[in-house]
């Protein structure tokens, strides 16, 4: 139940120390599922708050950085009386494997869902070798 | 030194997961939250309650919202993607499965007046009391 629990959770995202943000909100760790399929690699991270706006995804050599911007929307007039969540925005940094076509990156938001399609280049797809018995 | 393959409950000494155990167990001392999905937030005025909670990838008709009372019940399913024959995981954070959650609100609710709103994966339901339920101001008259 605990291994559950701890899943569930909002991580803080880490920051080198003696770094600060410029912005005071806090930074939260998106958590993701990385699928590999045949052709290409599927990452999707749950980022609520966040939409197709205010999602910024660079490439910058092999580092990929997703960065959700939550505009934090409080009911007018009211106050916090019980949290279990935090408000902040989002960001997660993954190393690519040069396997990667860049140029065909596909990147789709749904419902607080960033889903990034990153297709494999060619060369690095799996072959299947066939083994023929010898006769 | 004489190290034992096994530790006392017999398992095969796995010092990682021991580590692991152990900064769940600290983690879990220090982080905020109940750890159930999905988590909420519950704001108020006074005279409207509004609840939030994050449903990242869930369908807005798929969430079944009740009030009785005071009580708010959120129930629904969250589903995953199932790898297929040759795919696999890399990593799997996300949670997935059915959830129910109550939660008690500060007053008793109108429960025909309830709004439900639903954006950016982040549900907002807002609550107003019953008149029956608001607090009655009493004029002090001066003889």
């Amino acid at each position: 139940m605990t291994d559950t629990a701890k899943e569930m959770q909002k991580k803080e995202a880490a920051t080198p120390e003696g770094v600060e943000r410029t912005r005071p909100e806090k930074v939260y760790m998106p958590a993701v599922d990385i699928m590999e399929k045949k052709d290409e690699i599927v990452v999707t991270a749950d980022m609520p708050g966040v939409d197709e706006r205010s999602m910024d995804i660079t490439l910058e050599k092999n580092i990929l950085t997703i960065y959700g911007k939550v505009d934090t929307e409080v009911p007018k007039g009211h106050r916090l009386v019980y949290a279990e969540y935090g408000i902040g925005d989002y960001a997660r940094t993954f190393t690519l494997s040069e396997e990667v076509d860049r140029d065909r990156i596909q990147a789709t938001m749904k419902n607080g869902v960033l889903r990034l399609v990153l297709p494999k280049a060619a060369a690095a797809r799996t072959r299947k070798i066939e083994v023929k018995a010898e006769a | 030194m004489y190290w034992s393959d096994f530790n006392r409950l017999g398992r095969f000494w796995e010092p990682w997961r021991d580590i692991e155990r152990m900064q769940r167990t600290l983690h879990g001392y220090s982080a905020p939250g109940t750890g159930e999905f999905p988590a909420v937030n519950v704001w108020s005025t006074g005279d409207e309650a509004v609840v939030t909670a994050e449903l990242p990838g869930i369908d807005a008709k798929s969430v079944d919202n009740s009030v009785l009372g005071k009580t708010l019940t959120l129930r629904g399913t969250r589903q995953s993607d199932t790898a297929k024959e040759g795919e696999s995981y890399h990593r799997q954070e996300r949670w997935a499965g059915r959830f129910s959650r109550t939660i008690d609100l500060p007053f008793a609710v109108d429960a025909g007046k309830v709004g439900a709103r639903f954006s950016r994966g982040i549900l907002t339901i807002t609550l107003p009391r019953t008149e029956a339920d608001k607090p009655r101001k009493i004029t002090v008259v001066s003889e």
